[in-house]
């Protein structure tokens, strides 16, 4: 873990929480709840960084705690040089417009039309009417809705709606985005629409991103780096590829197993054992990547060893632009042709697991 | 009926109207003048929340209740004393205007506040994370989003207002309601009672179907 995150504070980092805690205050019959613990990260400047979390592992503390919605209990949330916890109420506000945030449920004015929404942030700002028209009817061209502008998000889909929310975001020419589970309440389809358009915007603006999702999908769609959190604690970060392929924490497996399925079936879990018999078959897991994944290793395998792999399960799957995936074969094997198997395999880059048995 | 069609009738019913009219639109606007603010402060000063003054809140909530549990024929006697310093008298439509918004005001205040405990919360979070500030948040989220809640409790307001002003007769208020109770009641004219009744159900008709006409105009919340 410390050596991903070292890598990243070499980079200028755009956000930086450092030793980070929330303890949420006794209330009623309630005890205090602590929703964050020393939590460290750092979201390098121009990256896509998602925080992926179960509901109430605390990501959407963390990611309010980047625009001061939330502040700390102790340890210094910084963006872009400034502390934010630091800061007075009035102070926080200016710093504001440099952090746009987008939102599950879009939270779009019910009364003001599409144009409306994204004009607010300048209002508010306090720009003159032609400069805030100047700068909405570009954005709303950014995000595909140049000809939705006088309609009001009841007449819009989820996706239009998040599109408004996104260029609403944008309006203040902020160089950081957070983006609160965005997709979440949209379909596959959009969901997939809205990621591609978030990734345009950090290239063509490189704006800094830092999203929380509970959606593996979404992570291997955009995020270069990736955080994984459990219970109020970072338990794994670094690049989103690395932490795929080599989970190291029981959460990241579970996470990065619903995206894989490497996840045996029922029938065969119910029957595998961790003994060899003459009469079961070795199960045996090979993870491939990277360069590893292009190259014909199955028949080279079989090939050099004589041997007949039988395939149970293959997932390949291509991460941060990158393949990976892991195939579970079984094999007649005895323990030295098992050994031999390794030994090849290892030769080619592939990790291999003896599952079991059965 | 042909009683209430003599010139003279015709006028003491133009009156009554006006009256009527008068007293209910200068309590329902001073009303409005001191509720919205008391509603917004109310919907925003809870613990935790952008005005955050739990204290405050509790007792303006306190002095709300109690104005609002106290019965208006009482509350029309009670203030006597205060009608007088306002209105410099006791008795007649302008005296009767005073005890109409004490009893209007803290209605309006709930009203308001139920209206902008509505709006999403997600709204408020939308525009602080662009900078807003609480009156910012007041002007340009809340009160504009509660608008067609608010619509609909103001009209019931004046449909409330517009029944209270019939009591106001007991100090001279005069209005439609005194005139029915005068001339139907106590003069033995049934005519004039149910012509002054079928006069009121036409106006709160009017009104109700002009607020409902107003929030629906004002929500957008559906397709149209």
């Amino acid at each position: 873990m410390s050596d991903h995150k070292n890598s990243a504070v070499t980079e200028a980092a755009a956000i930086r929480l450092e030793n980070v805690e929330k303890t949420y205050a006794a209330r009623g019959d309630n005890g205090a709840v602590t929703a964050l613990h020393s939590v460290d990260l750092a979201v390098p400047e121009g990256n896509i960084l998602g925080v992926i979390g179960k509901s109430g592992a605390g990501k959407s503390t963390l990611i309010r705690l980047v625009n001061g919605l939330e502040r700390p209990t102790t340890g210094r949330v910084i963006v872009h040089g400034t502390d934010i916890a630091a800061l007075s109420e009035r102070d926080l506000r200016d710093q504001r417009r440099s952090i746009g945030m987008i939102f599950q449920h879009f939270n779009l004015l019910s009364r003001r039309t599409a144009f409306n929404n994204v004009a607010l942030p300048l209002e508010i700002a306090g720009l003159s009417k032609a400069e805030i028209r100047k700068r909405v009817l570009p954005l709303l061209d950014l995000v595909g809705l140049a000809d939705k502008a006088d309609r009001y998000p009841a007449e819009l889909s989820g996706g239009q709606k998040q599109r408004v929310g996104i260029a609403r975001a944008l309006a203040t020419n902020p160089r950081v985005l957070l983006s609160d589970e965005a997709t979440s309440a949209l379909d596959p389809e959009t969901t997939a629409q809205i990621l591609a358009l978030l990734k345009k915007v950090n290239a063509e603006l490189n704006l800094t991103v830092l999203l929380i999702t509970h959606e593996m999908s979404v992570i291997k769609a955009v995020a270069d780096r990736v955080a994984v959190i459990d219970g109020g604690r970072i338990v794994e970060d670094g690049e989103t590829y690395d932490v795929f392929t080599h989970p190291r924490h029981a959460t990241t497996r579970r996470f990065v197993s619903e995206l894989t399925g490497t996840a045996l079936p029922d029938h065969l879990l119910a029957r595998i054992g961790p003994i060899p018999a003459p009469d079961k078959r070795a199960l045996i897991q090979l993870t491939f990547k990277g360069e590893g994944a292009n190259q014909p290793w199955l028949s080279i395998l079989t090939r050099k060893l004589d041997m007949d792999l039988g395939i149970i399960q293959a997932k390949v799957d291509h991460i941060a632009g990158k393949p990976f995936g892991t195939l579970v074969v079984s094999a007649a094997a005895g323990r030295d042709q098992l050994v031999a198997l390794q030994r090849e395999a290892a030769t080619l880059g592939l990790e291999t697991e003896v599952l079991g048995y059965a | 009926m042909l009683d209430i069609l003599t010139p003279q009738m015709a006028k003491l019913f133009w009156d009554a109207l006006g009256q009527t009219f008068y007293m209910v639109a200068v309590s329902g606007l001073i009303g409005t003048l001191i509720g919205l603010p008391l509603g917004v402060f109310l919907a925003t000063s809870q613990r935790g929340e952008l005005f955050a003054a739990p204290a405050l809140n509790a007792a303006i909530g306190l002095v709300v209740n109690a104005a609002r549990s106290t019965p208006f024929i009482i509350l029309v006697v009670a203030i006597v004393p205060l009608t007088r310093l306002i209105a410099g008298t006791s008795i007649g439509t302008a005296a009767a205007i005073v005890p109409l918004t004490i009893a209007a005001a803290p209605f309006i205040a709930r009203i308001i506040e139920g209206a902008i405990r509505g709006v999403d919360q997600g709204l408020i979070e939308a525009a602080r994370s662009v900078g807003a500030s609480p009156i910012q948040i007041v002007q340009k989220v809340l009160l504009p989003e509660a608008l067609p809640a608010i619509t609909l409790g103001l009209t019931l307001t004046v449909v409330s207002l517009i029944g209270y002003s019939a009591m106001v007769g007991a100090v001279g208020g005069g209005g439609l309601g005194d005139l029915g109770i005068r001339f139907g009641y106590q003069r033995f004219m049934p005519d004039v009672m149910l012509a002054v009744v079928l006069v009121l159900i036409v106006i709160v008709q009017g009104v109700q179907s002009l607020g409902d006409y107003l929030a629906r105009r004002f929500d957008k919340r559906s397709r149209h």
